[in-house]
């Protein structure tokens, strides 16, 4: 049986959570981010497409929802990194009965808006939307999302038909935006209660209208706290931004060897600098010219820079997924992706260079990156204030 | 006559960690026997059959010897006394 290896996280470790097709492994290091140290697998066997860290209120919670092809998928939670994982006798995510489909998979935790510390989102596979209020405890299934007439008309993607992205709304607007493969992005301005699709100036490839009202497959959409409305959206073929929420969308993929790929990052502190992993094709899902490059934009797409010192550039048939790239909050930024072959690589100085963190991992689906908060919560608020 | 239920590995810890259940007194139908499961584990019930009250579809559930699927699935008659056993199915592997 694989042994667990466990790790001994500090007071102002950067924390990868690295989910993959057989289990979810964790890395810690300290703030130079030169060293990595290695735990998991945590449940071996079972594939991890989402994995989230709660440092809201003092927490520190592990978010992880591993899906067994056997037994399905669930939401659990661990307080001590991974030593111990709280898995509820009744799965935290179900449909009603009435809904008519099962939960499939998750594919996206999301921590709730700044003014909301105890709202968690899920994201999940039939393409639906969860929602906590009390930090995870009691879930519902979001009634607005799943009633909308669109919804009948969406259809799988590659990896099935997920809510993949969620974007809770950093103003205070009560807006909440959301992404669907394929469905589109569709955005709500009170609270989730209704929804209206934004695509326009999206395209679809496979569709005999190419710019249709919803039915794109968007891979990933990211935003800044500091600037919510500038939208960043990576597309199965299109790379855009829009200036007004997703109201519309401008093309931005000038400078880039292809604008087909599926994570995309924001930078911590630059509502601007964005970071994309292009992929050849949807028929050859590989980096193009099997050079592995991040590139970087820092004008909101104007312009687009490679990122490849480091990384390999020659014969690297590599793939990198949706949710496999992350920024930690540090200043530089460290970077972290995974890839299909199961490499996770690291960059402490916003991509410049590029190292190695494991290579001979499974195949890797998601990457979260957060920095670790041990200090006592009433301390901390006295120092606050 | 009592009905045994054997309970797969990885599923135990939603059992008591036991290996087989016994269900006192008969039951009707596969299905039967699994609600009666569930009223005494259940947190079984959501692990074996999805929310809308299917058997997973990489899970297989044996009435003796014959997979119920190939039978009348949860309205699968059973004999007064039987063994039902909760089993992955082999098709459950990861591609990757």
């Amino acid at each position: 049986m694989v042994a667990t290896g466990q790790l001994s996280v500090k007071d102002g470790d950067v924390l990868l959570l690295v989910g993959t097709m057989k289990g979810l492994f964790l890395f810690r290091s300290g703030e130079t981010r030169k060293r990595w140290e290695m735990g998991g697998p945590h449940f071996p066997g079972l594939a991890v497409y989402a994995s989230a860290y709660d440092g809201r209120q003092g927490r520190r919670r592990l978010w992880a929802a591993p899906q067994s092809m056997h037994w399905g998928a669930e939401l659990v939670s661990s307080d001590d990194f991974g030593r111990r994982w709280d898995q509820p006798e009744v799965p935290r995510l179900k449909f009603p009965e009435t809904a008519g489909t099962s939960l499939a998979n998750i594919w996206q935790i999301a921590p709730g808006p700044p003014e909301e510390s105890d709202t968690l989102y899920c994201g999940v596979q039939t393409a639906a939307l969860f929602e906590s209020k009390d930090a995870g405890k009691t879930w519902a299934l979001n009634e607005g999302l799943w009633n909308h007439p669109h919804r009948a008309k969406w259809t799988p993607g590659g990896g099935g038909l997920c809510l993949h992205t969620i974007l809770p709304d950093p103003a205070g607007r009560g807006r909440l935006t959301v992404a669907v493969s394929t469905g589109g992005v569709y955005r709500s301005e009170d609270r989730g209660r209704t929804w209206t699709s934004r695509n326009t100036g999206v395209r679809a490839e496979y569709l005999p209208d190419r710019y249709p009202e919803f039915g794109q497959c968007v891979h990933k959409i990211v935003h800044h706290a500091s600037r919510p409305d500038r939208v960043f959206l990576q597309n199965h073929w299109g790379l855009y931004r829009s200036d007004d929420g997703g109201d519309s969308w401008k093309d931005i993929a000038r400078g880039v060897p292809s604008d087909f790929g599926f994570c995309m990052a924001i930078h911590p502190r630059s509502p601007d600098t964005v970071f994309i992993l292009p992929i050849e094709s949807d028929g050859f899902r590989c980096v193009p010219e099997g050079k592995l490059r991040v590139y970087r934009t820092s004008d909101a797409g104007k312009s687009w820079k490679p990122l490849s010192r480091g990384l390999p550039q020659k014969d690297a048939f590599e793939t990198v997924l949706r949710d496999a790239m992350s920024l930690d909050g540090l200043d530089p930024a460290g970077i972290y992706f995974g890839t299909r072959s199961g490499k996770v690589f690291a960059s402490r100085d916003e991509g410049r260079t590029w190292n190695l963190v494991r290579e001979g991992l499974p195949p890797v689906v998601s990457v979260k990156a957060a920095i670790v908060s041990l200090r006592p919560r009433a301390r901390r608020s006295r120092r606050a204030a | 006559m009592p009905i045994e239920v054997t309970i797969p590995g990885p599923l135990r810890p939603f059992a008591g960690n036991q290996a087989r259940v016994t269900l006192a007194g008969p039951a009707a139908t596969a299905g039967e026997a699994l609600e009666r499961l569930w009223a005494l584990h259940p947190g079984l019930k959501n692990r074996v059959v999805t929310e809308q009250g299917t058997i997973r579809p990489h899970v297989n559930v044996f009435v003796g010897a014959d997979n119920v699927r190939d039978l009348e699935g949860l309205a699968t008659p059973l004999p007064e006394s039987c063994e039902i056993a909760i089993l992955p199915a082999v098709s459950g592997g990861k591609k990757n």
